[in-house]
């Protein structure tokens, strides 16, 4: 089975566990003031889980018969070992610590940390460039975010106080 | 009216408030090219700088200035790298990223100027005459014509259901609208699928969403295949200027699409966001078959249309501000704020009151169109030096700033979580060549249409309003209409063909 179709598989589970908590566990909750309305909160949510779960069955069955020819796909998911993928999963990782990392360690340290990583993971090894231009990258959008326009962001780590 | 415009171009032209006008243009457009960072935000930012200066025509100079700037800032941004951080900008990235890939970024960033531009300056003419008379039209609109202009809306999303992929955008577009019910239930507010969890009680965030379905795939894009970076043109910036067939070919889109565009924007609640929607589904869909191909991959009319009624939305939302006092966005409500404050109180006496504000602000904004006209132009050669940039930077600051535009937005770290949570799917659903626009057109519109819809039904007292209203009727059979002819005229011409042969 193609990957669009193992997707529209799981888009498929998405709807019927959207659809039973739609169907099955909103209205016994709804206050009986709300229940006076025409339209309830449930009332879209079903119509959708039951429009989208037959749209997502008519792909899974491959109802639709493709009339196009199949243009050539920018990336082709069955050879992925063949494109940088560690590269790619890595940088991914690197986002999550970032998002882990930004309150705790502060901004300019964690981002300073992502940007000069980001380009070594890429291959990049001028540090003599790298560096200052993470420095200065992060210093200026600290000073715009949290001085011009008066975001709270903490620039240090925490046992730094602020 | 003679008169009026003549006050306000002696107020606007002193030296004073041109400055200001030029300073909010710059501030504008280089904050705005933040994502997550749109119109709102900054004119927020900018209101104790405005108040400060006390002078009421001189404030609101500054701030649309800024207002515009940010408009143009936020396109930029969409264009170079897929990351548009308002959703009234999204529209304008189907189009403007594919003619940046091809190496056209600063004929796309001037296509989208020049849209800007005639949209904001239609928009304002429009504006000058008709203000006082559509206000009274705009109160006509209820919420079963606000429901029947969202569906108008989604039919957007023909544009993306190409040949056999008819079912899956639809099904795109069902998950986008299912997103939207995530969060707090129409009309009462109280939580719903939340899961319990409190990070998820406000929705899941516009921004976030848009930097996961568009910039963060696209840079996964250009990690996974170096080649890719390096588009067809070599990374070199051709193609600046627009030549005269293309301007020939955007002249009659933008001149649909800002005065659509303004209609739009003139219903409070409506705004640019729906404007740019409508204007490149109507576009479209209207367009020839060749044209249509082009939607999509790159076409300059696909570009100027949601652009022009953009700018041209914007300026119309300024009617109901000035002439009834009912701010029609959130940029406008907070405009309002700032009138307040300087102790003006826009309403339908401003025009009798104060003409000197009244006119001081259609002026304004006239200038401020022409200001960044005239200062982007020479910057967009340098703008659009940005994608030169080696990989290597690029590609780290791409990630960096959907990052920040999902923090800023919310200053909330689990955001970021869901933001490469989304990210990995968007990508992944982009493997299996699934549209991602229908996403995240169904969730825009997805809130909007449920609150409509539920309002209109219990204010009519069931479904009935649909046909009771003419207007709402009128609506939706045109959005059925915008649907079904391009099939339509596709087939007929399809049968023709087959007959020659």
């Amino acid at each position: 089975m193609a990957l669009d179709r193992w997707i529209a598989l799981i888009i498929l589970m998405i709807c019927l566990a959207y659809g039973y908590a739609a169907f099955f566990t909103m209205d016994a909750t709804l206050p009986p003031f709300m229940q006076r309305n025409p339209v309830w909160p449930s009332t879209f949510p079903k119509i959708l889980s039951v429009s989208g779960g037959l749209v997502a069955l008519s792909i899974v069955l491959g109802l639709e018969k493709h009339t196009g020819v199949g243009k050539e796909p920018d990336i082709e998911y069955t050879r992925l070992g063949d494109y940088k993928i560690g590269q790619a999963l890595f940088l991914l990782g690197l986002m999550v610590a970032y998002a882990l990392c930004l309150r705790p360690v502060g901004f300019l340290g964690s981002t300073m940390f992502f940007l000069i990583a980001g380009s070594v993971v890429l291959g990049e090894r001028r540090f003599h460039i790298i560096i200052p231009v993470a420095a200065l990258a992060s210093g200026g959008i600290w000073y715009l975010v949290q001085e011009v326009l008066g975001i709270f962001l903490r620039p240090w780590p925490f046992f730094l106080g602020v | 009216m003679l008169e009026g415009i003549l006050i306000g171009l002696t107020t606007a032209f002193t030296g004073t408030n041109l400055f200001m006008v030029i300073g909010g243009c710059l501030i504008g457009t280089f904050i705005g090219m933040l994502p997550g960072l749109g119109p709102m935000s900054i004119i927020a930012i900018m209101i104790p700088v405005a108040i400060s200066i006390g002078d009421p025509s001189a404030a609101l100079i500054l701030l649309a200035g800024v207002y515009y700037g940010a408009i143009f800032g936020g396109s930029t941004s969409s264009i170079l790298i897929n990351a548009p951080g308002v959703a009234s900008t999204v529209a304008t990235s189907f189009d403007g990223y594919p003619l940046a890939r091809q190496g056209k970024a600063g004929k796309a960033l001037t296509v989208a100027a020049i849209a800007s531009f005639c949209g904001g300056t239609i928009g304002a003419i429009l504006l000058m005459i008709f203000a006082p008379m559509l206000a009274s039209v705009a109160l006509l609109f209820h919420s079963a014509e606000y429901f029947a202009l969202m569906v108008v809306g989604l039919s957007a999303i023909a544009a993306f259901a190409g040949t056999g992929q008819v079912g899956k955008a639809l099904l795109m577009t069902f998950l986008g609208l299912i997103m939207a019910t995530v969060g707090e239930g129409a009309l009462f507010n109280a939580p719903r699928f939340t899961m319990g969890i409190m990070d998820l009680q406000s929705g899941f965030g516009f921004i976030t969403l848009a930097m996961a379905m568009f910039a963060l795939p696209e840079a996964l894009y250009l990690v996974l295949d170096p080649a890719r970076s390096n588009n067809e043109a070599g990374g070199e910036i051709k193609d600046l200027r627009i030549t005269r067939d293309e301007a020939k070919q955007i002249a009659p889109v933008i001149g649909r699409q800002s005065i659509q565009g303004f209609l739009i924007g003139v219903l409070p609640g409506a705004g640019a966001t729906i404007a740019s929607f409508l204007g490149y589904a109507v576009e479209r869909n209207i367009a020839s078959k060749e044209d249509q191909e082009q939607f999509g991959k790159g076409s300059i009319k696909g570009l100027a249309a949601p652009e022009a009624a953009n700018n041209a939305a914007a300026t119309g939302s300024f009617v109901p501000l000035l002439t009834l006092g009912i701010p029609g966005s959130g940029t406008t409500a907070i405009l309002l704020g700032a009138l307040i404050a300087l102790n003006v109180t826009p309403g339908p006496r401003l025009m009798i009151d104060e003409p000197e504000v009244f006119w001081a602000v259609i002026v304004s904004m006239y200038i401020g169109n022409l200001v960044l006209l005239f200062l982007n132009l020479p910057l967009i050669p340098y703008i659009a030096k940005v994608l030169a940039v080696p990989r290597t930077f690029l590609i780290p600051f791409i990630l960096f700033f959907t990052l920040m535009g999902a923090y800023i937005g919310q200053n909330n770290a689990t955001e970021l979580l869901i933001l490469v949570g989304f990210g990995i799917c968007a990508t992944i659903l982009r493997f299996a060549d699934y549209p991602l626009a229908p996403l995240l057109i169904g969730f825009i519109l997805g809130q909007m249409l449920e609150d409509n819809f539920s309002r209109s039904m219990q204010l009519e007292g069931g479904i009935g309003f649909i046909l009771e209203r003419p207007m709402t009727m009128g609506l939706l059979a045109f959005a059925v209409l915008l649907v079904v002819l391009p099939t339509y005229r596709a087939r007929i011409r399809a049968q023709g063909i087959a007959d020659g042969d």
